[in-house]
């Protein structure tokens, strides 16, 4: 069985990235963007049958019935996904699953996050200082990273991007300008796009490598900078789609074909740092949907770091082992360049607004697809790639859509 | 530096925390498929079967990568970076996170040889360990 065809993305919504929240709750936030991502589907509440949502603070347990009653739906499928930044991608094909199952028609799959700025830490004692809208789920850590990760200091994710980094740097050739080049790239993105964070905010190579050493041989510009927003998207069977493309005026993204994987939860434990679980997720999902690299015009890769991007460049297929350096050097990554990467800016310059960073991966690739990304709009577009990468690599997710089933 | 201690050691890793105390490391091995298994579990991640046994590591490795971190990782790092986390290869194959001390940051290359050497014993009864450039003093 195949999920090609079976379902499609047809409306997407976003929350302008922020990087605070006042008064905001975390309820509210899904319910604005889920109900926007509706009402871009052209469809009714009433229309919608599958949810499928992620954890959040505040919610220890229950999260779908929760937000099911809050919203007043009333659904045939509900679900959460935890599978950190890959969870936007993850929904999607779970969505699919459901729905070629006979078990829903119209899922909504949301993700939101606030984040609220605590009383400023003394001087000289800047810590953390923000409350994630995803964190603090379920209480006190009883897993096995407060025991053999925290006290040596591996905790957070640039320490983790860091040492694939440091390893990816011993084991093969990828220059820092390379590197940089991929925050630069994607910054000339963002800024055709008024919601990035860094619309406006044009940067050099020079800047990325002269910008801190947060853990080596990270630089502060080639790592995500966290923000609260939301991101949520409206999958139905291709029967819906069908019916619903007229209306709205333009196609659905089709999904063609997914695939995952997930290897471990701490660095330390992946079977391999260089092996990655990209490789195997990104295979089942070209081969589900029939499609070559070659004919894929828009990556929306997970980029939480440059590192990130480069060795998903070669896991997906890309590049081969090691040549992600000189692909970047070679190409144009740029919304009209020759090979349009994270064309709203990817998380490095959109910001990372929680889970919703993720999905933001996939509402580009739809709007791209959907021929509605106005000045940053991919010409003769018919694939897109999305990757979702949870963890410190730990969870990927791949999808492919096309313009047509 | 002020480490964070080991967040409730359940029965399942009490052997390893104690046996710090005493200058040990052990890791486990599987009774079936002979795998080398670090931290400890329930069953063994290769091959499934429950119970592994204890032995100790030879207390050596190399470094498989690192970094060095210039701003804390967490708030009890604060005021001692750059500090160094690693993965350190064991000589009996597991990996292990850890902090490389007894050396310049900036001198911890991927492939260095390094030993074992634990950090003084805490009031918890633990003593976490570190690795240092091998032969180092």
């Amino acid at each position: 069985m195949s999920l090609r065809g079976a379902a499609a993305v047809v409306g997407v919504a976003e929350l302008r990235p922020t990087r605070w929240t006042q008064d905001e709750t975390t309820i509210g936030m899904f319910t604005q963007v889920g109900l926007a991502a509706i009402e871009d589907a052209g469809l009714q509440l009433s229309d919608i049958d599958g949810l499928i949502a992620h954890p959040m603070a505040g919610v220890p347990m229950l999260v779908p019935s929760t937000l099911i009653e809050s919203m007043g739906l009333r659904c045939s499928y509900a679900a959460t996904v935890d599978l950190g930044g890959a969870t936007g991608a993850a929904m999607v094909w779970r969505a699919a699953a459901a729905i070629a199952a006979g078990q829903a028609n119209a899922v909504l799959c949301v993700t939101a996050s606030r984040r609220k700025q605590r009383n400023r830490p003394a001087a000289g004692e800047r810590t953390r200082s923000a409350r994630s809208g995803t964190a603090g789920v379920g209480g006190k850590d009883l897993s096995a990273w407060g025991e053999f990760e925290v006290p040596f200091g591996n905790v957070g994710a640039n320490i983790g991007y860091a040492m694939i980094a440091q390893r990816y740097l011993h084991e093969q050739q990828v220059t820092p300008e390379q590197l940089a080049k991929i925050a630069v790239h994607q910054r000339d993105n963002a800024c055709v796009n008024p919601d990035a964070w860094f619309y406006g905010q044009p940067i050099t190579v020079q800047d990325v490598l002269a910008s801190p050493v947060v853990a080596d041989p990270l630089h502060l510009l080639e790592i995500v900078m966290p923000s609260a927003g939301g991101a949520a998207l409206v999958v139905v069977s291709a029967e819906l789609a069908r019916s619903l493309e007229p209306s709205l005026g333009r196609p659905a993204a089709w999904l063609l074909g997914a695939g995952e994987c997930c290897t471990h939860k701490t660095v330390t434990y992946a079977p391999s740092l260089m092996d990655t679980a990209i490789k195997p997720a990104a295979d089942r999902a070209f081969n589900q949907a029939g499609v070559t690299r070659q004919q894929i015009g828009l990556a929306s890769l997970y980029d939480c770091y440059t590192i990130t991007v480069l060795v998903t460049l070669e896991e997906a297929g890309f590049c081969p082992r090691g040549g992600g350096g000189a692909f970047v050097e070679e190409r144009d990554l740029r919304w009209n360049g020759d090979f349009p990467l994270n064309t709203h800016g990817g998380q490095l310059s959109f910001s990372q607004p929680g889970l919703a960073g993720g999905m933001s991966h996939v509402t580009e690739a739809v709007r791209q697809v959907q021929q509605r990304s106005g000045p940053r709009q991919v010409a003769d577009l018919n694939f897109a790639f999305v990757n979702g990468n949870g963890g410190i690599m730990s969870e990927e997710c791949a999808l492919v859509f096309g313009v047509e089933p | 530096m002020t480490h964070p201690r080991p967040a409730s050691p359940s029965v399942l890793t009490l052997p390893f925390w104690e046996a710090t105390a005493r200058g040990q490391f052990l890791i486990q091995r599987c009774g079936g498929c002979q795998a080398a298994i670090f931290y400890p579990r329930p069953a063994c991640p290769r091959c499934g079967r429950a119970d592994p046994a204890w032995e100790a590591a030879a207390g050596t490795g190399t470094v498989h990568t690192f970094s060095v971190a210039r701003r804390p990782t967490h708030p009890k790092f604060t005021g001692d970076e750059p500090y160094v986390v690693a993965i350190v290869e064991l000589a009996e194959g597991p990996h292990v996170t850890t902090n490389i001390v007894g050396c310049d940051p900036d001198d911890v290359r991927v492939g260095m040889a390094v030993e074992l050497v634990f950090d003084e014993v805490g009031a918890d009864g633990f003593a976490l360990p570190f690795f240092r450039p091998f032969g180092a003093t």
